[in-house]
């Protein structure tokens, strides 16, 4: 059954309706796998076992008496900032270590039949680009041990690329779907915000904050958008948007599509990245799409619109941890003891939050965080003003390789690193990162980004690479 | 001689089925913490989503408040750490929902700045070993109504808040127990005198109109003193201690701190289209409104008018009763007087305003009188029933037949002589025995007015026999 990890979720999904092969099976795989290579990656922070295989006997059940929805029975891991019942919901942070929700997050009701893998690792509160934030220890990247997975949904991109689950849901506030995706060799799609309910998403910076799908293909991650995109009533900002037939946006090719490549990200670029993004970009050429160069000239902007935002929101949306009503509590005589020592952050999450509540406070509040909301509108209309010029902005996802593990880096040049990734969400944007090459071995993610509610456009793009390529079909041989 | 300057801070929860920012019911006094969900526990992951019934309530208020309606208006997030805040926020408006209103009082006018809808805090229970804290009223809708410093004294300042209480009440928005919490005021005052103002002190924690009335007098005693010894005022959140009559320090101004709003990135900003602003500018008829057609219509004083609209029970109850027949001047003394003292004894009223029309009705036939009348009142009160039925069973039909009086007269007059003779010596007690024995012979149940009548006729007959 060790074929059974290449198989697309389309062949998984056509055995499981033929009856060929069961979900407690495929199920059972799929645990087996997480558990071999916990060690080695810790790309779990909880492996819900017994929640798996009840809802893989309950889909086998079901689907003896009716048809089912096309992923049902297909098992999916969870980023820990999502919550689900019966499994804890830890944010990677000793804050909730041991907190269970009482409630479904919208995208794992919408994934009911689903069954639940586990609960996969992240950086603390989603905080980070590298997964070294975790208080339950780091994720190790599948293609090199000794090198981070990205982040902050390292996890998620880790247990995909290393074949322990079919796909995985993350969440992207500045590229943490997108920069781990690259960083793991696997594809990761940032939906337009609004796309997907954040309902259940325990949020980090909530006007940036989009779920979506971590899959070892584009046309994998359409069959996940498919089920998991829509209008939530229960979140106010989720848009009322119909939802197209995603596959059905698999058929067509580039012909005729304009490419833009922003010349500044390709410059701040490691060369082999560059360079192998910008092949990419020629292949696409030949198979009919027109490339030509476009300018993002804006780089400190970036850097300082996110900042700004997503840590005010950021220290606004953790200050209900409190210690008073779940979570960790801490010990204390007086009230402003208990919250002292009830708030056992990690340094960067600490780092973010002081850095929000200033940005919120003083004489300056709250014109620094509307001064980030300009910024960031600023942004999105220039990106309004390149689409105009072309249909799809093709750069790369990140502008090195996966890094190693033990190297320190600066807080504010890890933000830099960023800066391809952000744009995105500044703007609510649709992106996606594939894999586009090998450099030292290791991933390379070529971004792909289109105008709000296009993710159509980010298919046909993908799909065609994916089809003339097998990037995407590579094993790390750690895990092969 | 220095002015106050006063400015109140009112906050009225609003009549809804379901909190403002989830489904939870608004009930009051169901047990602790029995009434929350995810969202009004501020759960990981929950969001609020804006309840429409709550926007519409703040609408009306601000409707009926004259106020200005923000075709946009926004959230925002208001943070403080305290338990009973479930989120380290508290879902406020900057951009408020309404601005720019006014309250015409008669004598003295009153401007609102702005009123805004906000979301209520759990509540904290001390007890000597802990604080418990109930979430049932978390996420409560409020709205916030925020007056210009135009008040002068404190009788203005309580007036303006009953006629707020009231207007809430006709238009259905609150039902404005300030027991239960759901009328709260806040006051900010200071002193103007010749030599400039004083700092703005605020005083939290006034659970009464009492309360509010006395708190001002006090601080205006206070501060005046303070001015007069040469001290300043110092920039203050106070409380008012009902138990000690005066107000103490809550917290200086400073250390209270920046709230670091930040725009709620949860809801989009609330667009009111036309027909939402049309639809909540159809109020009710208003109190004021209301004690000009209890003048104007039925010919009421102006002081039973501002009386009856006052109670909108009462008024609700006098308006049935005239509805129901009865003459609206009596009715207004019946139910000012017998059914307002009646419904404090016995607390509700198990007789309706037709009941009270027909005996109403009764006594301008003369066939009860008005003491029987009470009687009878007072038995509706207790078991209810028929009005005509209790007039007999309690033997209080008058007699008014002028056939059957005149013979009782006439007897009590024949049997009497020596009180005839008395009379007409100009011995005016000899009436009065007359008009007893007369009585005495119907029972007590004649007509009083009808019996005397005939009594005076009977002595007039005797004379000319
Ligand atoms: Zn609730």
């Amino acid at each position: 059954m060790n074929e059974l990890k290449s198989l697309s979720l389309a062949e998984l999904s056509e055995l499981l309706a033929a009856r060929k092969l069961s979900s407690v099976e495929l199920t059972s795989y799929y645990l087996e796998r997480s558990r071999k290579y916990q060690k080695d990656i810790n790309g779990y922070i909880t492996i819900t076992e017994d929640l798996a295989l009840a809802t893989a006997r309950r889909a086998d059940e079901l689907r003896t008496r009716e048809e089912l929805p096309l992923l049902a029975g297909i098992p999916v891991a969870v980023k820990d900032n999502i919550v689900a019942r019966g499994a804890p919901t830890t944010c990677a942070s000793r804050v909730l270590e041991n907190y269970v929700s009482p409630f479904d997050a919208a995208v794992v009701e919408k994934l009911s039949l689903n069954p639940l893998l586990g609960k996969v690792n992240l950086d603390e509160f989603a905080m980070g680009a590298d997964n070294k934030t975790s208080a339950f220890g780091p994720v190790r990247n599948p293609w090199d041990l000794q090198r981070v997975p990205g982040g902050s949904s390292g996890g998620s991109a880790a247990v995909v690329a290393a074949g322990c689950a079919p796909f995985s849901l993350g969440s992207d506030t500045g590229g943490s779907i997108r920069q781990p995706a690259a960083f793991c060799g696997v594809t990761g799609f940032k939906p337009t915000y609004g796309r997907v309910s954040r309902r259940g998403l325990v949020a980090f910076a909530s006007s940036l904050d989009q779920i979506g799908p971590l899959a070892r293909s584009i046309a994998d991650c359409a069959l996940v958008l498919q089920a998991i995109c829509g209008h939530d009533p229960a979140d106010a900002t989720s848009a009322r948007q119909e939802v197209p037939d995603f596959r059905a946006c698999l058929q067509a090719d580039v012909r005729g599509l304009r490419l833009g490549l922003p010349r500044e990200n390709f410059a701040c670029c490691d060369e082999e990245v560059a360079g192998a993004v910008e092949e990419a970009a020629r292949q696409l050429e030949l198979a009919g799409a027109t490339v030509h160069w476009v300018s993002m000239p804006y780089r400190d902007e970036v850097v300082t619109a996110y900042l700004l935002i997503a840590t005010a929101e950021a220290a606004s949306n953790l200050a209900r941890f409190d210690g008073v009503k779940y979570g960790y509590r801490g010990q204390g005589q007086t009230l402003d003891e208990l919250y002292t020592s009830s708030r056992i952050f990690g340094a960067t999450v600490r780092r973010r939050l002081m850095l929000g509540t200033f940005a919120l406070s003083g004489e300056d509040c709250p014109a620094c965080y509307e001064q980030g909301l300009r910024l960031g509108r600023a942004i999105a209309r220039h990106l309004d003003s390149l689409f105009r010029q072309c249909d799809v902005l093709l750069l790369p996802t990140a502008p090195t390789v996966a890094f190693t593990l033990d190297g320190e880096q600066d807080p504010l040049a890890s933000y830099y690193n960023d800066i391809l990734t952000i744009p995105a969400n500044l703007a609510g944007l649709p992106a996606v990162s594939v894999p586009c090459g090998l450099s030292s071995g290791l991933p390379v993610g070529m971004q792909l980004m289109a105008p709000r509610f296009r993710e159509d456009l980010l298919l046909r793009v993908g799909h065609t690479w994916q089809c003339l390529t097998d990037w995407h079909q590579r094993w790390p041989r750690e895990v092969n | 001689m220095y002015e106050a300057v006063i400015g109140l801070e009112v906050h009225v929860e609003l009549l809804t089925r379901t909190k403002l920012f989830c489904r939870c019911s608004t009930r009051f006094g169901a047990p602790p913490n029995s009434q929350v969900c995810p969202v009004c526990l501020g759960l990981p992951g929950a969001l609020p989503v804006l309840n429409g019934e709550a926007v519409d309530q703040a609408l009306k208020a601000a409707a009926a408040l004259n106020c200005r309606i923000n075709r946009i208006s926004t959230f925002a997030r208001k943070h403080y750490f305290y338990p009973d805040q479930p989120k380290g926020y508290q879902i406020t408006q900057t951009r408020p929902l309404a601005e720019g209103g006014r309250v015409d009082l008669g004598a003295f006018q009153v401007n609102i700045a702005r009123l805004h809808l906000e979301e209520d805090a759990g509540k904290s229970i001390h007890t000597p070993e802990c604080t418990l804290v109930d979430y049932n009223r978390s996420g409560i809708p409020l709205i916030e109504i925020v007056t210009e410093p135009c008040l002068r004294t404190p009788a203005q300042a309580r007036e303006f808040l009953e006629h707020l209480r009231l207007i809430m009440e006709y238009a259905g928005i609150s039902d404005c127990k300030m027991e239960e919490g759901s009328l709260r005021c806040d006051a900010n005052i200071s002193l103007r005198g010749p030599g400039g103002s004083t700092a703005v002190v605020e005083i939290k924690n006034l659970n009464s109109f009492r309360a509010m009335e006395r708190a001002l007098a006090y601080e205006i005693r206070r501060q005046s003193r303070l001015l007069a010894q040469g001290k300043a005022v110092a920039a203050q959140t106070l409380r008012w201690d009902e138990a000690a009559n005066r107000t103490v320090v809550m917290r200086s101004k400073e250390e209270a701190g920046g709230y670091r709003y930040l725009p709620e990135p949860d809801l989009p900003p609330l667009i009111l289209d036309e027909a939402a602003i049309a639809r909540a500018c159809r109020l009710p008829e208003l109190p004021l409104a209301r004690k000009a057609r209890f003048i104007g219509a039925y010919g009421l004083s102006e002081a039973d008018a501002l009386i009856l609209i006052g109670d909108r029970m009462l008024a609700d109850w006098f308006e049935a009763a005239v509805a129901a027949g009865a003459r609206p001047r009596p009715a207004a003394n019946w139910v000012l007087g017998e059914v307002a003292r009646l419904r404090k004894e016995t607390r509700h009223l198990p007789f309706t305003p037709a009941d009270l029309a027909r005996l109403i009705d009764m006594t301008e036939r003369g066939a009860v009188s008005v003491a029987g009348a009470k009687k009878v009142l007072a038995v509706l009160a207790e078991r209810g029933g028929d009005p005509e039925q209790i007039v007999h069973s309690l033997g209080l039909a008058q007699v008014s037949d002028r056939e059957q009086l005149a013979e009782v007269a006439r007897q009590a007059v024949a049997e009497n002589p020596d009180a005839v003779r008395d009379y007409r010596s100009g011995k005016d007690r000899a009436l009065r025995f007359l008009l007893g024995k007369a009585m005495k012979l119907s029972r007590g149940r004649a007509n009083p007015q009808l019996l005397r009548e005939l009594v005076l006729q009977a002595i007039a007959d005797a004379e000319r026999l």
